[in-house]
This record gives structure tokens, C-alpha cells and sequence, in this order.
């Protein structure tokens, strides 16, 4: 199976973010934002914003850019802090369940539901 | 690789605005991918995270082989629950190295199921001890393997597990006992947060005091 990132060069990593390398501590991507195009690609964009933003017509979590980028999740967090820092992504955040018990009975009624 | 891949994907629907975390963890081999397979609703996908050594304190270097990071491989599948609310479900690896990127990768969880093979049941006690000081409910799951049966007494004195996780059999292969699992979990930690508040969740239960 090939697995994003593994094969690739560290070079094709540093060019893609600017020579970021991890995420700030401060970048507010959740695996599983929700991620959501708040504009169409267009040309002269870097090609994995470009994809980005194809992929995220519809809600799509950080994790599942990560796999169809074939990048690792620090990566993609670091596109996707720059398109939504530029307004081309809205980010729909996970509520902590924490602060709201009710999320866990909607999980369990649909899990049930399956 | 072709196009394929993207025309596969099923999107979400657009009110969907919450993504939920249960992680399945466990040993090599021990069905977690085959558990996330039978109750996600799309084909298992595989990504990975890397920490690069700087900064970082931990590594097992003998996993780099020269590599200037260490990688983390994971599968993940995933529950439409209703309009609004999405579960992901992560198999991730139960052994030692995987466990410094917890804190980023799975920070948030609702929960955990450990997936334990009774013919290797040494493999989930670092993962228990791991889920238990990071104060991430769990329950412990036996996948079939035919092989022989143990009480479950036995398996809780094999795993020295605390009286209160849930600890039950399944079959990773079949749908409706993977939805058990994951019900089972959500239960437990529903009752986790039982009448004291969520507050509670993150703190150990004190010990009933001693006289003195």
C-alpha cells in the first residue's frame, strides 16, 4: 500500500509550506475539522491549495485532505492554516464534548441507528 | 493512480459542522483496520504523521533508519451519525512510539477501544496503562480469533484491568458486533460523566480514604 509521505523526498515537504515543518503551536486544525471551500480554485494557485480547495466543496475533515493530498496531517495543517488565514477556507471545529453531554447521546442514537 | 480515487469519495453532507474521535488501538495484526472497515462508510484510508527529531523528546531511532523524522501510520474510517455530527474512527498502532503523538493527534477523543488478541494479551498492557494516565475512557475488546476461551476473569487478571472498563468479545469482521463495540464505549463514557458533571472526566477517582 503506499502511504502518503512516506516515499516522498523531505525536500518536496520544506518547498510546499515555505520550510515549515510542523505546525504553530497556535494552528487551530483539529483531525477532524471540518473544512469547507469558501472560494473556487484558480490559476496561479500553488496546486495543493488548488486541491484543497476542489476537495472541500463538500465538508471534508482534516484527516481525509491529508489521505487524498497523500501528505502528512502536520503538512496539511500548515495549507490549510494559510487558505483560511487568506479566507479561502471557513473551518467548522469539533465541539468538545466536554462542554456538551448532549453530543453523546446524538452519538449513541446513531450509532443504534446504523 | 487515477482518478478513481476522488470520484470513490462520498462527500458529507453540508450541514455537517462536528467531527467526533474514537480511537482504536492495539497490536500488530490484531484486527483494528478490519474492525474500522466493518462500520465505516467509506473505504478505510491511510494517512500518517511525522514529528521531526527536533524539539522533540522522544524518538526511537531504530524506526527512522536515518530518516530526520519519525512516522506515524494510521487507518481511519468514517460514521455519517445525522446531519450535524460526523465520528471518525482511527486504528492506530498500540506499541511504544506511537504514543507521543497522542497528545496531537487524538487530544479530544470521545473514547477508546482497546482490540486485544487473547493469544497475545501482553500486547495491550502498554496501551492500557497509556489510556489510563491520559485519562481517555476505554473498554476492552477481545476480537475471536478461536482461539481458546478464557473467562472473563482471566482476561482481567491477564490485563490487570481496573473492575470498572467494560470488557467484552467481538468479531472485528462482523458489522453489527463492531457497532456493539462502539456502543459499548460511548455507554461507558456516558456514565463516565455520570451525575458530578463532565468536569469530573479528567480528574482520577480518589480512592476510598483510610481510617488512620
Amino acid at each position: 500500500m503506499s502511504r502518503p509521505g512516506r516515499d516522498d523526498s523531505p525536500d518536496r515537504l520544506y518547498t510546499l509550506t515555505g520550510g515549515r515543518a510542523r505546525s504553530a503551536p497556535d494552528n487551530p486544525f483539529d483531525l477532524v475539522t471540518l473544512v469547507v471551500a469558501e472560494c473556487d480554485p484558480a490559476t496561479g494557485m500553488q496546486s495543493e491549495h488548488a486541491a484543497i480547495l476542489r476537495l472541500t466543496e463538500h465538508p471534508t475533515a482534516v484527516v481525509e485532505l491529508a489521505a487524498e493530498l497523500k501528505l502528512p496531517v502536520s503538512i496539511t495543517k500548515i495549507l490549510l492554516s494559510d487558505l483560511l488565514a487568506a479566507g479561502r477556507v471557513s473551518a467548522r471545529h469539533p465541539r468538545a464534548v466536554v462542554s456538551d453531554p448532549d453530543v453523546l447521546e446524538q452519538v449513541l442514537v446513531g450509532l443504534r441507528n446504523l | 493512480m487515477d482518478s478513481a480515487t476522488s470520484d470513490a469519495r462520498t462527500p458529507l453532507g453540508a450541514a455537517a459542522d462536528n467531527g467526533l474521535k474514537i480511537v482504536v488501538v492495539g497490536g500488530f495484526g490484531v484486527g483494528k483496520t478490519t474492525l474500522v472497515r466493518s462500520v465505516s462508510e467509506i473505504r478505510p484510508l491511510n494517512t500518517e504523521e511525522t514529528m521531526t527529531k527536533a524539539g522533540e523528546a522522544v524518538d526511537d531511532i531504530s524506526e527512522v533508519r536515518g530518516k530526520s523524522a519519525t512516522t506515524v501510520a494510521f487507518d481511519f474510517g468514517r460514521i455519517t451519525l445525522d446531519a450535524r455530527n460526523v465520528l471518525y474512527l482511527f486504528g492506530a498502532p498500540g506499541q511504544e512510539r506511537f504514543w507521543f503523538l497522542w497528545d496531537r493527534l487524538f487530544s479530544g477523543t470521545l473514547g477508546a477501544v482497546v482490540l486485544v488478541d487473547t493469544r497475545r494479551i501482553g500486547d495491550s498492557w502498554y496501551a492500557i496503562d497509556r489510556l489510563e494516565h491520559h485519562g481517555t475512557p476505554f473498554v476492552v475488546a477481545c476480537n475471536d480469533f478461536g482461539g481458546p476461551a478464557y473467562t472473563p476473569r482471566q482476561i482481567r487478571e491477564a490485563l490487570d484491568l481496573d473492575p470498572h472498563v467494560p470488557l467484552l468479545d467481538c468479531d472485528a469482521r462482523s458489522r453489527a458486533s463492531a457497532k456493539q463495540v462502539l456502543i459499548s464505549l460511548v455507554e461507558h463514557v456516558k456514565g463516565s460523566y455520570g451525575t458530578q458533571g463532565p468536569a469530573r472526566l479528567q480528574v482520577p477517582v480518589p480512592h476510598q480514604e483510610l481510617a488512620l
